[in-house]
C-alpha cells in the first residue's frame, strides 16, 4: 500500500521587541542568568501583566504577510501546567480568540508553487530555561527568557513531504526576517518548530493517528526528523501495527525520534481566559497603517526582479535572500542601470567575500555606490573586466574606491593604439612559429596571441581594441 | 477618649491644631494593641518599630507644615497586600516567610499620603473563608464576643478597627470579605467597583472578583481613605481610568428624592430575625430621610453562590499554581525529585480550605468539564450583572442585609463548608457584577452583636454609597457602643 504523509507545523518565533511582553525587562539574549528579570516575569505574588503594544503590532505584521484575517478583538488565556521554567505555573497565551486566522503562504517547489494554509497566529510568552548540572543532582533555572514575546504560527495539515515542510519553514523564516520582527536565529531558539505527522493510505481522506515531533533546532533537522518519522510510521503500518498518538523527541546524534509522552500522559492545560488581561480591540485604522508600512516580501520581490530586471529566477532568489542584500542590489541597479552585470558582481564576488568572513551585507566595505562606480569604470573602458576582478578584491580589503586602487596600481586599461601596436609587434616578432600557424589557417592560435599581449601588458590591454588590432596585424 | 479611639478626621483635626502628635497617636494605638491583641489576635505581624520611626518622621513633617491626608494616622494592612521588606504571608504556611521586594500600589498610595502602618492583619488563608479560622497563624476573635468569629476573610482588619487597635484598616473583598466582617464587627467596610482601586500587589485569590477597600470607624473616614486609594493604575490592565471624585463632598448631601431598591430575593426565610428587624428599621430611617423604597427583583440571585464557587476556585487554582516550593516560601524539606517537591510542598504548605478550592477549581476547568461549569458560570454571571444593570434603571441604590446572621461561634461551621459559604450569600453577587457595596452598622442583637446593612449601586458610583451611608449613619440614632475587652 502506498502511504501519504500529512504534516502540520507549529512554528514559534521570538519577536524582536526591546522589552518583554508583560513587563519592562530587556529581551536581549546572552545576559548572565536571571539578570533580565523583575517581580512580574518572575511571577511573584500580587504582580500583574500589562501587554506590550509592540507585540500586537508585530503580530499584525505577520498576520498581514501571511494573508490572515486580523480579528477585531482578541484575548488571552492561561495555559496551566507545572514546570520550574514557568514561574507562574501557567503560560499566558491565546486560545479561543487568537489575533490572526485563516491565512496562507505560497511555497516554491521544483514543480511549481503550492499554497499552505495558516490556521492561526497567536501571541504567547516564552518560558525560561533549565540547565542541568552534570555532576550534581541539581538543575538551575534561568528566567531571562521568561516573558519574551513569541508568536505561534500554526499551519493547516497541508504539507505532504519533508521537502514541503522545509520549503514552508524557510518561507516563514524569510518573511519573519524580512519584516524585521524576528531575528530567525534557530540556534538561540528564536525560531523553533514542532511538527504533527501522520500517514494515510493514498486516496484516503481521513487522517491517520499523528505523532508530535519536538526538539528540531535547524532546517536540516526538521527535514531529517520528518523523513525518519515518515519511514518509522510507514514501517509500523506496513507491519500491521498502529501508530501511537504521542509526543516524540528528535535525537540529533542518533538520527531517530523517540517517545517522550503518550496521549494518556498528555497535560490537561485547563485553558481559561486570563482575568488579569482585558480584550484587545484591534483598530482597523491601525491595521491599515501597518499594512501601508509593510515592506515588499521576498516572493513578491523575486517575481518583480525577474520581471523588471530581466534576471534569471535563480539570480533573483539569491539576491533576495535578505532584505538588506536585495536593497543593496537594487541600489547598484539604480546607479548603473545594469541589472544583470550588477547581479553578477554581487553574486560572484561580494557574496563570496562576505560569506568567507561570515559578515553581513550591511558590514560590507564596498558600498553600493562604490560598486556602481567600479561597474561604470568597466563600462567606460577604463579597466577591463579581468582587471576589475583584482580591483574589487582590493576594494573589499581596503575599503578604498576603485579609482584610487586603479591609479595606485597603474591598472588603467591601455586604450592607446600606439602602445598596443608596439606590444603586438613585439609578441609577433617573438613567436614566428605561431604566426606561421595562424597565417596558414589555424584560427585557434589567435587566443594564444591575445594571451601573450595581455601578459605583456599585465592584462591592461583594452580587450576590444586588442582584438581589432590583433586581427588586422596578424592578417597582414 | 483615648487617641486610639478617635477617627481619622478627628485625629486630623488634633494634628492640624497641634493638640497631639503622630508619635502620641501611634503610641496610643500600640498601647491598645498590647492590651487586646492577646485576646483578639487581629494581627499576624506588628511593625511597631517601623511605625514609631515613621511617626517620628511624620512629626518632623508636621513641624515643617507638610501635613497630608493621612499624616500620622495608624493604618493596618491585611496580610495579602505586598509590603516592601515586610513579610506578606496571606496567612498561609506556604508564604510564611515571603518578603516582597515591592509595595502594592495601594500601600504606596497610603505611604505617600502619610499613613503609618501598624502591621499586617490576620485573614483566612489566601482570603478563602468567612471566619478567619483558616489562618495558618491561628484564629482572630470578635472583639464583641471572644467566643465568636470576626467574619472573614478580612477578619483581622475588621477586628482591629472594632477594637481600636488601629485607626483604620485595609482589606480585600472577593465575595464579601470586607463587608461581611465589617458587619459582624460593627464597623464600616466598602468594596469599591472592580477596577476602581488597583489590585497591583494584592496577592490574588480570584482575579476577576478581588477588590481592595477600607475598614473605618465611620463613613467619613471611608470617604477619606477612598480619596487616597482609588484611581487608575497603569500597572493593572483591568484598572479603569475613570474620574475619582472627592468623596468627602458627598457626606452631607442627603438622599431626599432618591429611590432605594429593596430586592425581594434578599429578604427571605432563614435570615436571623434580629438581623431582619434591624434592617427593616434601617429601611424606615432611609424612608424618613426622603427616599422612596421600592421592591425590586434580582431574578438570578439564587445562582450567585453556585456561580461564585465555580469562578472563584477556577481562578484560584491557577493563581495559586505559582506556590510550588521552587522559588520562595515553604518547600518541603524531605522531597525527592521535582514532582515529589511540588506535591509535598503544596500538601504541607496549603490548608484544607485552600486545597479544597484548588481541587474544585482544577475540576471545573478540566477538559470535558469546562463548558458545563466554567463557561456556563461565566454566562450566568453575565445575567447576574444584567439583573443589577436593570435594577439601577429603577433605583439609585439597593439596600440589603449584609449578612444573614450576626457573628457565629468559633468552630460552628468549620466542618460544614456549605453552611460557611452561605454566610456570604448577600455579598457575593456584588463581586460577580463588579459593582461597589458598603456595609454600615445598623444596630445590635439583644446579645450585643453588631448588625450591618448593605448599600449597593452602579459601577463607579461609590460617591452615592458614601452619600447614603453617611446620611443614614448620621440619622439612624444608633446607640454608641464600644466592645468591652
Ligand atoms: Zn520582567
Amino acid at each position: 500500500m502506498e502511504f501519504e504523509p500529512v504534516i502540520g507545523l507549529e512554528v514559534h518565533a521570538q519577536l524582536l521587541t526591546d522589552s518583554k511582553i508583560f513587563c519592562g525587562c530587556s529581551t536581549k539574549f546572552g545576559a548572565s542568568p536571571n539578570s533580565h528579570t523583575c517581580q512580574i516575569c518572575l511571577g511573584m505574588p500580587g504582580v500583574l501583566p500589562v501587554l506590550n503594544r509592540k507585540v500586537v503590532e508585530y503580530t499584525i505584521k505577520m498576520g498581514l504577510a501571511t494573508h490572515c484575517r486580523i480579528n477585531e478583538a482578541c484575548n488571552f488565556a492561561r495555559k496551566n501546567y507545572f514546570y520550574p521554567d514557568l514561574p507562574k505555573g501557567y503560560q499566558i497565551s491565546q486560545y479561543a480568540n487568537p489575533l490572526a486566522e485563516h491565512g496562507y503562504v505560497d511555497i516554491e517547489l521544483e514543480n511549481g508553487k503550492k499554497r499552505i494554509g495558516v490556521t492561526r497566529i497567536h501571541i504567547e510568552e516564552d518560558a525560561g530555561k533549565l540547565m542541568h548540572d552534570e555532576h550534581h543532582p541539581f538543575s538551575y533555572v534561568d528566567l531571562n527568557r521568561t516573558g519574551v514575546p513569541l508568536i505561534e504560527i500554526v499551519s493547516e495539515p497541508d504539507i505532504r513531504s519533508a521537502e514541503e515542510a522545509s520549503a514552508y519553514l524557510r518561507r516563514l523564516h524569510e518573511i519573519l526576517v524580512y519584516l524585521e520582527i524576528c531575528d530567525g536565529n534557530m540556534e538561540e531558539g528564536s525560531f523553533r518548530c514542532d511538527a504533527n505527522v501522520s500517514l494515510r493510505p493514498k486516496g484516503q481522506e481521513a487522517f491517520g493517528i499523528r505523532a508530535e515531533l519536538k526538539n528540531m533546532n535547524s532546517f536540516r533537522n526538521v527535514q531529517r526528523a520528518l523523513e525518519y518519522e515518515i519511514k518509522r510510521q510507514q514501517y509500523v503500518l506496513e507491519g500491521g501495527g498502529v501508530v501511537v498518538q504521542e509526543t516524540r523527541l528528535w535525537d540529533d546524534t542518533g538520527g531517530v525520534t523517540h517517545s517522550m509522552r503518550s496521549k494518556e500522559e498528555a497535560h490537561d492545560y485547563r485553558y481559561f481566559p486570563d482575568p488579569d488581561l482585558v480584550w484587545v480591540a484591534i483598530n482597523e485604522d491601525w491595521v491599515e497603517a501597518i499594512r501601508k508600512d509593510q515592506p515588499e516580501l521576498p516572493l513578491e520581490k523575486r517575481e518583480r526582479f525577474v520581471r523588471d530586471y530581466l534576471i534569471p529566477a535563480y539570480d533573483a532568489g539569491v539576491l533576495t535572500t535578505s532584505r538588506a542584500l536585495a536593497d543593496y542590489y537594487e541600489a547598484v541597479v539604480h546607479l548603473t542601470g545594469k541589472p544583470k552585470i550588477a547581479g553578477n558582481w554581487i553574486m560572484g564576488d561580494i557574496l563570496r567575500f562576505i560569506n568567507e568572513e561570515k559578515r553581513e551585507i550591511a558590514d560590507c566595505p564596498i558600498t553600493p555606490q562604490a560598486l556602481a562606480e567600479m561597474i561604470r569604470l568597466i563600462e567606460e573602458g577604463t579597466i577591463s573586466g579581468k582587471i576589475a576582478k583584482e580591483v574589487i578584491e582590493q576594494m573589499y580589503k581596503t575599503g578604498k574606491p576603485a579609482a584610487t586602487i586603479i591609479a595606485k596600481k597603474g591598472l588603467v586599461q591601455i586604450t592607446d593604439e600606439g602602445a598596443l601596436v608596439q606590444a603586438i609587434t613585439e609578441v609577433m616578432a617573438a613567436n614566428p612559429k605561431q604566426l606561421e600557424q595562424y597565417r596558414s589557417g589555424k584560427d585557434k592560435v589567435f587566443g594564444f596571441f591575445v594571451g601573450q599581449v595581455m601578459k605583456a601588458t599585465q592584462g591592461k590591454a583594452n580587450p576590444q581594441l586588442l582584438n581589432d588590432l590583433l586581427k588586422k596585424m596578424l592578417a597582414r | 477618649m483615648e487617641l486610639n479611639q478617635l477617627t481619622i478626621h478627628e485625629l486630623q483635626e488634633k494634628i492640624r491644631s497641634g493638640k497631639t502628635t503622630a508619635t502620641e497617636i501611634v503610641q496610643s494605638v500600640f498601647r491598645r494593641i498590647d492590651a487586646v491583641e492577646k485576646a483578639i489576635h487581629a494581627y499576624i505581624l506588628l511593625t511597631r518599630e517601623a511605625a514609631l520611626a515613621e511617626a517620628d518622621r511624620a512629626d518632623e513633617a508636621i513641624r515643617k507644615g507638610d501635613i497630608r491626608t493621612l499624616t500620622g494616622i495608624p493604618v493596618a494592612l491585611k496580610d495579602l497586600l505586598c509590603t516592601r521588606g515586610v513579610t506578606t504571608t496571606c496567612a498561609s504556611r506556604i508564604l510564611h516567610d515571603f518578603v516582597p521586594p515591592y509595595d502594592a500600589t495601594v500601600v504606596e498610595k497610603l505611604r505617600d499620603a502619610g499613613a503609618v502602618f501598624t502591621g499586617k492583619t490576620n485573614m483566612d488563608e489566601f482570603a478563602m473563608g468567612s471566619s478567619t479560622e483558616t489562618s495558618w497563624f491561628g484564629i482572630t476573635r470578635n472583639p464583641w464576643d471572644l467566643e465568636r468569629i470576626p467574619g472573614g476573610s478580612s477578619g483581622g482588619s475588621a477586628a482591629a478597627v472594632a477594637a481600636d487597635a488601629c485607626i483604620a484598616a485595609i482589606g480585600s473583598d472577593t465575595g464579601g470579605s470586607i463587608r461581611q466582617p465589617a458587619a459582624l464587627c460593627g464597623v464600616v467596610g466598602m468594596k469599591p467597583t472592580y477596577g476602581r482601586v488597583s489590585r497591583y500587589g494584592l496577592v490574588a485569590f480570584a482575579s476577576s472578583l478581588d477588590q481592595i477597600g477600607p475598614f473605618t470607624k465611620d463613613v467619613e473616614d471611608c470617604a477619606i481613605l477612598m480619596n487616597v486609594i482609588a484611581g487608575y493604575d497603569p500597572r493593572e490592565s483591568t484598572s479603569v481610568p475613570a474620574e475619582v471624585p472627592d468623596y468627602r463632598q458627598y457626606l452631607a448631601r442627603g438622599i431626599d428624592g432618591w429611590t432605594v431598591g429593596i430586592p425581594k430575593e434578599y429578604f427571605i426565610e432563614g435570615i436571623d430575625p434580629e438581623v431582619m428587624t434591624a434592617v427593616r428599621k434601617a429601611i424606615a430611617v432611609v424612608e424618613g430621610l426622603g427616599a422612596r423604597c421600592i421592591e425590586i427583583s434580582l431574578p438570578h440571585t439564587a445562582y450567585c453562590l453556585a456561580v461564585y464557587y465555580i469562578v472563584a476556585p477556577a481562578e484560584a487554582s491557577s493563581n495559586l499554581a505559582r506556590y510550588d516550593g521552587a522559588k520562595y516560601g515553604f518547600r518541603a524539606p524531605d522531597s525527592r525529585g521535582l514532582l515529589d517537591m511540588y506535591k509535598k510542598s503544596r500538601s504541607a504548605g496549603f490548608g484544607a480550605e485552600v486545597k479544597r478550592r484548588i481541587m474544585l477549581g482544577t475540576y471545573v476547568l478540566s477538559s470535558g468539564y469546562y463548558d458545563a461549569y466554567y463557561k456556563k458560570a461565566s454566562q450566568v454571571r453575565a445575567l447576574i450583572k444584567r439583573d443589577f444593570d436593570e435594577a439601577f434603571q429603577r433605583c439609585d441604590v439597593i439596600l440589603t442585609p449584609t449578612t444573614p446572621t450576626p457573628a457565629f461561634r468559633i468552630g460552628e461551621k468549620t466542618d460544614d463548608p456549605l453552611h460557611m459559604y452561605l454566610s456570604d450569600i448577600f455579598t457575593i453577587s456584588t463581586n460577580l457584577a463588579g459593582i461597589p457595596g458598603i456595609s454600615v452598622p445598623c444596630g445590635f442583637t439583644q446579645g450585643g452583636l453588631p448588625i450591618g446593612v448593605q448599600f449597593l449601586t452602579g459601577h463607579f458610583e461609590e460617591a452615592k454609597l458614601i452619600q447614603i451611608a453617611a446620611t443614614y449613619e448620621k440619622n439612624a440614632n444608633l446607640e454608641k457602643r464600644r466592645p468591652t475587652l
